[in-house]
């Protein structure tokens, strides 16, 4: 029998910390959420905005100079992105449920964006807050839309070179070739909503892929909706009829992913994603069940949600089903050891690329990079690879010491960070390790630690 | 991301036993399956084949690009009076010159239509055709010839680096590492480590193999800065297991996806595919001349330049040969032309063959596979044809 708390941080959270204690019932954690909510910290789009706006500003000015600008430019927002992810870090190590982090880790992963350039790399931050935070609680319907109409998505998908073949805007320049892009509308419907199993067809790929038509992101612009853009005339997706008469709207897109999000195939879906990603890569059918059953009484209003995974039973009986990915694993590492908000925050620029980054990469999970738009692996043999295991141990023997000269007792790390959960060959191992470092090295590197 | 392969392996009986026992490699599977070497470079983001092998004996190439593949005029290298080698792999060229370098123009996988990068690399890696689930199959075909070659142990084929593999992916036994990973840990500590994974099985299968590759003294692979650093240090990587019982790696050089100002963006992965294989012969000393090199990506690109200096995704491409068991200096295989009726529709280069027959037959005159084993296990329902000689 493991103590909720335990279960809580260990499988919700981002494990046991000495110095934030975790919350003791589902309801307290799914309470908790709420501290992940947007701060004043958090880079946002409008931000982004202003960031690309002065960047095209230097590019197309006449100064003689304008490289050394744009460079300087493009540092100062490489920094911005810098102090972002060391602020994620810090939200996840100090949270005291974790829950909330683990959930916005969660749904950024779902709506996968990556980085890229600079610019590209401060909007997907720029989603995680104004898309993600600012609609972790309320109903999926929303945080869908917030998610697929986002600056960072709409180029990720190649949504802004998706252009009504019959719109105003390729009939006014036939030599540009104007057309229809699939992507953001096939991964809406089967990455995003119903999942690729379930009942649709390429048509309604193509039909949805039509109504989207019309979103697009400008710098200088607030709308996000240019009608001249949209192919003129009603789209069926699914069965249902969207639009028609009259000039295009982004309501019809509203409404369409209001449909997609309360289907009922999109209940299973995301109710399956959440028990793989939080209770076993082998999801009980169970479990998913009852989250399905949650989402579609409740037309997908996610706290409800998240309390039925809270008190799900498969939290025990499926205990360290889950490998801790990369940043989740870096995040519990932290809170092993004792670091709390303060000692995150005072962590260096170079200390967030050199430890933390490069260390991310180094176990293969390069910051925002996934391969493609189905996000990282779930599978717990896909981190748990020599080279993975291994580049997980060297930093903690070797990089972690960087952040702090004095690292606590491995003995406590043991305790601290998995209570009454640790195996009996884990606390035999520990004490008879040769240094301090060497015993926090086997505290992280064993697979109590690793696994979830 | 990192590769699935090991929990697919810890079902295989051979694979279990192996690893939980690191010295009965050396002691019991001492001789590897024969003496030839294959490397296999997966090319990531579909490398433009017209401009690494300019046709520039077609007269339809001028038509269709204006400012990029521009010949042996503007700097490409001539190699045979019809087709020119890009200038950034003019560092190959006495490989060239000795046969140790060749090229098949235009082939494909059976890949059609969709031009996704994703698919068209699982089905790549997976060589298989089109008439199954790509995102269910999790078999890459190098891993299914190691099922069907005798002698194998885990030692016998490694994928390098921090890619996700999944042309080795599958339950016969291979190994796993990315040569900058580091593992500095006192014998105390790993000993420490393996007691207390070894009710894991996942973790002491991995761990266990990472403390036997960092206890064979692997991770000491180093390369000066520059460049072209990470893929000398895969090849050095491949190199030196190659010279010991591994006869099979695999690795991935990236970027080669130029939408736009295709001349710069492509000059940096043709920099790293020619240091990699430069490194590979250098490294592999008397074993490159028993070393097949195949340079693969999952499709070519538009054979018309676009609006901006770049391609687009297209069909067939270019498939690279290196090594010392080839009989290079030519071109492979069947050309289509550029014209336009010749064009697959209407805007790629015709594929004349499908990439896995070279594959199919380099694996049979390499390891002794049967045509039997290659068309029904490796590549499936594959129809191999002639074979065209890759090797001397």
């Amino acid at each position: 029998m493991v103590e909720y708390s335990e279960l809580a941080a260990i499988r919700l959270g981002y494990g046991l910390s000495p110095r934030v204690p975790s919350p003791t019932t589902p309801q307290e954690l799914v309470d908790s959420i709420q501290k992940s909510r947007p701060t004043a910290q958090d880079l946002v789009t409008d931000e982004v905005r202003q960031f690309q706006i002065e960047l095209q500003e230097i590019v197309r000015s006449d100064a003689p100079d304008k490289t050394m600008l744009a460079r300087a430019h493009r540092r100062k927002g490489s920094q911005r992105r810098q102090l972002n992810i060391k602020r994620r870090f810090e939200r996840a190590v100090a949270n005291p449920g974790g829950f909330g982090e683990r959930l916005v880790q969660f749904w950024a992963d779902h709506f996968t964006v990556t980085g890229g350039l600079v610019v590209q790399s401060l909007m997907a931050e720029a989603f995680v807050t104004d898309a993600i935070r600012r609609n972790l609680t309320g109903k999926f319907a929303d945080l869908m839309y917030a998610a697929e109409t986002h600056p960072r998505m709409l180029s990720y998908l190649n949504q802004q070179q998706s252009v009504g073949e019959n719109s105003l805007a390729a009939q006014r320049q036939p030599k540009r070739n104007m057309g229809i892009n699939e992507n953001l509308a096939r991964e809406m419907i089967e990455l995003h909503s119903l999942g690729v199993g379930a009942d649709y067809t390429q048509d309604d790929v193509r039909q949805l892929a039509k109504l989207l038509t019309g979103l697009s992101y400008d710098p200088r612009s607030d709308r996000m909706f240019r009608p001249v853009r949209a192919e003129p005339g009603a789209e069926t997706v699914l069965g249902k009829t969207y639009g028609g008469e009259g000039r295009a709207q982004v309501e019809d897109i509203r409404a369409v992913i209001g449909d997609l999000a309360t289907h009922e195939a999109t209940a299973n879906h995301i109710a399956r994603k959440l028990v793989v990603h939080f209770i076993d890569d082998d999801p009980p059918q169970q479990a998913v069940d009852r989250l399905a059953q949650v989402f579609r009484d409740t037309d997908g209003d996610l706290p409800s949600v998240y309390l039925a995974l809270a008190e799900s039973p498969e939290l025990e009986t499926h205990f360290r089903k889950k490998v801790r990915q990369p940043f989740d694993f870096m995040a519990a590492s932290f809170r092993a050891v004792g670091f709390g908000r303060k000692k995150m925050q005072n962590l260096t620029l170079p200390q967030i690329r050199n430890q933390i980054m490069a260390g991310l990469a180094a176990m293969g999970q390069p910051w925002a990079l996934p391969r493609g738009p189905d996000g990282w692996p779930e599978e717990a043999a896909a981190w748990a690879t020599p080279q993975g295991i291994a580049a997980r141990i060297d930093w903690a023997n070797r990089e972690l010491p960087k952040l702090q000269k004095q690292l606590p007792d491995p003995r406590d790390v043991l305790t601290n960070s998995l209570g009454s959960t640790a195996t009996e060959p884990l606390e035999w191992a520990v004490p008879k390790a040769e240094s301090q470092r060497e015993g926090i090295a086997v505290v992280l590197g064993s697979a109590d630690f690793n696994r979830r | 991301m990192l590769s699935r392969r090991l929990f697919l392996k810890s079902t295989a009986l051979i694979g279990c036993s192996v690893a939980a026992h690191p010295l009965l490699n050396t002691i019991a599977f001492a001789s590897a399956p024969g003496e030839n070497r294959l490397v296999v470079i997966i090319l990531r983001g579909a490398m433009d084949g017209l401009d690494v092998f300019q046709p520039y004996g077609d007269p339809a190439l001028r038509e269709l690009r204006r400012t990029l593949s521009v010949g042996p005029e503007n700097g490409a290298i001539d190699l045979d009076g019809y087709f020119a080698l890009h200038p950034a792999l003019d560092s190959l060229m006495p490989l060239w010159r000795v046969g140790e370098l060749g090229f098949a123009p235009a082939v494909s996988t059976p890949y059609r239509d969709k031009r996704s990068h994703f698919d068209g690399q699982d089905m790549l890696e997976a060589g298989t055709g089109t008439d199954l689930d790509l995102r269910n199959q999790r078999d890459g075909w190098l891993n299914r010839l190691l099922q069907q070659m005798p002698n194998v142990q885990s030692e016998t084929a490694y994928s390098i680096g921090l890619d996700d593999m999944r042309i080795l992916d599958g339950p016969a036994p291979s190994k796993s590492w990315a040569p900058e990973t580091r593992l500095r840990l006192s014998a105390q500590g790993q000993r420490l480590l393996e007691h207390v994974w070894h009710d894991d099985p996942l973790f002491r299968q991995a761990g266990g193999q990472a403390m036997e590759i960092i206890g064979s003294g692997v991770s000491t692979v180093e390369e000066e800065n520059g460049p072209t650093r990470d893929a000398r240090l895969l090849a050095r990587f491949a190199a030196d297991r190659l010279n010991g019982d591994t006869r099979i790696a695999t690795f991935s050089i990236p970027g080669w996806d130029s939408h736009s100002q295709q001349e710069k963006v492509m000059s940096k992965p043709l920099a790293r595919l020619a240091a990699a294989i430069l490194t590979l012969k250098d490294a592999l000393g008397d074993n490159w001349g028993k070393t097949t090199v195949l340079a693969m990506t999952e499709f070519g690109r538009t054979a018309r330049e676009n609006g901006t200096g770049g391609t687009d995704h297209g069909t067939g491409g270019a498939m690279l040969m290196a090594g010392g068991a080839i009989k290079g200096g030519r071109a492979i295989g069947e050309w289509p032309g550029l014209a336009d009726r010749d064009l697959y529709a209407g805007r790629d280069l015709m594929p004349m063959r499908d990439i896995r027959a070279y594959a199919a037959w380099a694996l049979r005159d390499l390891f002794d596979v049967s045509q039997d084993v290659l068309t029904r296990t490796v590549f499936p329902d594959l129809d191999m044809g002639d074979n065209p000689g890759i090797l001397a």
